[in-house]
């Protein structure tokens, strides 16, 4: 097995679905990031089979925890100081998110509006849909 | 500053103002016919609505104000690809108030964000028609005297009847509703309505026929069913005619039940139906004039003593 060092500040993105890595990499912008990351891909795990990790040696401010959770609101959050989890940050899904999904709908107001934001507002917390605030079409899968 | 976006902008409570004052405008026109004096609606159509954009020109003029605009996008800035927020910080400038219709869903939204006057929706693509809804509302509020306690029939084509997803999402508020959705099968109100329908316990039967549930209606609203909505010419030959309502079907009915149609109608309502005292869509066209008037003054704040 493949062994990736501790980090000693920063924080572990764990549970991600296999495979989701990257995308959450872009997502979050972490490639914006001036330190160190470790992308871990097909990990065993005994909840999942198989799963992802992200490590990520920075302040967990830098971490737009609203973009994660819209994302995948599962990923376990831990954050780490001297070496140890100190902190697991519960993901809530977020009311509104901006200019992380595009909408899909080609009869959307965004499609042509030049700089417009694309916003989506959380319409139903129990079914997790989110709708464009313009056209409320349902906000596509992420991945 | 009120905008108007959707036809559940307002509250039951606040719809019950607006109504009041609506048939107050109905009854005693001549006390209104100077309330908007110096004031201009500006009707900014980026597509033609010949009938949408009328009923706002009349309304304002009943009310004593002016009217400026374009009736499509071809005769706009939007030709020369201004966008709409650039759109109505000019209209803003020019006018107290602006009834806007555009092919593009979510539109007036932008322009209500950017706006420095009330925006009215009077139309985005597929979205929302909320003056539409306020209309029907109107009519059947005035010649029912309630929105509660009601069966309603909706007839026609239910997937893609924007007019007829409003009306549902605005009569759910009201208790004792009963809906009856009378379609062909490819024609079906949408899952995601019968399913709201059925999580706020709102009782609804789905039936092919209309002549079959005529004697329970207190309101039939009838749409269009368009021929190039079918599969196939020969489903559309076999049923079309269930969706024609003429004196025939009339017969069944209650003698106080009511027809509405957004219109425009053109075969789905036979003319022999037209002199029937049940047949209310003309007059509806007219409740569609007071009931922007008095959305004119509300979202004005103007007060009529």
């Amino acid at each position: 097995m493949l062994n990736v060092g501790k980090i000693e500040e920063g924080f572990v993105l764990d549970h991600i679905k296999a495979g989701k890595s990257m995308d959450i990499y872009e997502h979050l912008q972490l490639g914006k990031l001036d330190c160190t990351v470790a992308i871990i891909k097909n990990a065993r795990s005994e909840k999942m089979g198989k799963k992802d990790i992200l490590k990520v040696e920075c302040d967990i401010n830098q971490l737009d925890l609203d973009v994660l959770a819209f994302i995948d609101h599962n990923i376990t959050v831990n954050v780490i100081k001297d070496g140890e989890i100190v902190d697991k940050k519960e993901l809530v899904l977020p009311k509104m998110i901006k200019n992380v999904i595009r909408c899909r709908n080609p009869r959307c107001i965004t499609s042509i509006e030049q700089e417009l934001p694309h916003i989506f507002v959380l319409a139903d917390e129990e079914k997790e849909i989110y709708r464009c605030k313009y056209c409320e079409e349902k906000a596509g899968p992420i991945f | 500053m009120r905008h108007l976006m959707s036809p559940l902008d307002f509250t039951p409570e606040e719809l019950e103002t607006l109504f009041t004052l609506a048939k107050d405008i109905e009854q005693n026109p001549a006390r209104y016919a100077h309330a908007c004096d110096g004031k201009v609606l500006a009707t900014c159509f980026y597509e033609p609505s010949t009938r949408t954009r009328l009923s706002f020109e009349s309304a304002m003029l009943h009310l004593g104000g002016k009217v400026l605009g374009f009736s499509d996008a071809a005769s706009s800035s939007a030709a020369k690809g201004e966008s709409v927020s650039d759109t109505i910080r000019i209209i803003s400038c020019y006018a107290d108030i602006c009834a806007m219709r555009h092919p593009k869903e979510g539109a007036p939204m932008v322009a209500a964000e950017k706006s420095g006057i009330p925006v009215i929706n009077a139309g985005d693509g597929g979205h929302q028609h909320p003056t539409q809804t306020l209309t029907d509302l109107l009519t059947i509020y005035s010649l029912k005297g309630r929105l509660d306690n009601l069966t309603i029939g909706l007839c026609g084509d239910l997937k893609f009847g924007r007019t007829v997803h409003s009306l549902i999402h605005a009569l759910v508020r009201y208790p004792n509703i009963r809906f009856i959705f009378i379609s062909p099968e490819e024609l079906k109100v949408p899952d995601y309505i019968t399913d709201m329908l059925k999580e706020k316990q709102i009782p609804y039967e789905e039936v092919i026929r209309l002549e079959n549930v005529m004697p329970t209606l207190d309101l039939l609203y009838m749409t269009r069913v368009q021929k190039e909505r079918f599969f196939n010419e020969e489903d559309y030959v076999r049923l079309k005619d269930f969706y024609i309502l003429d004196r025939a079907k009339m017969e069944l009915a209650k003698e106080d039940m009511l027809v509405l149609h957004p219109l425009p109608r053109v075969n789905e309502i036979s003319v022999e139906v037209d002199d029937d005292p049940r047949a209310v869509y003309f007059k509806q066209a007219q409740y569609g004039v007071y009931v922007r008037m008095a959305l004119i003054l509300t979202l004005l704040q103007i007060k009529v003593d």
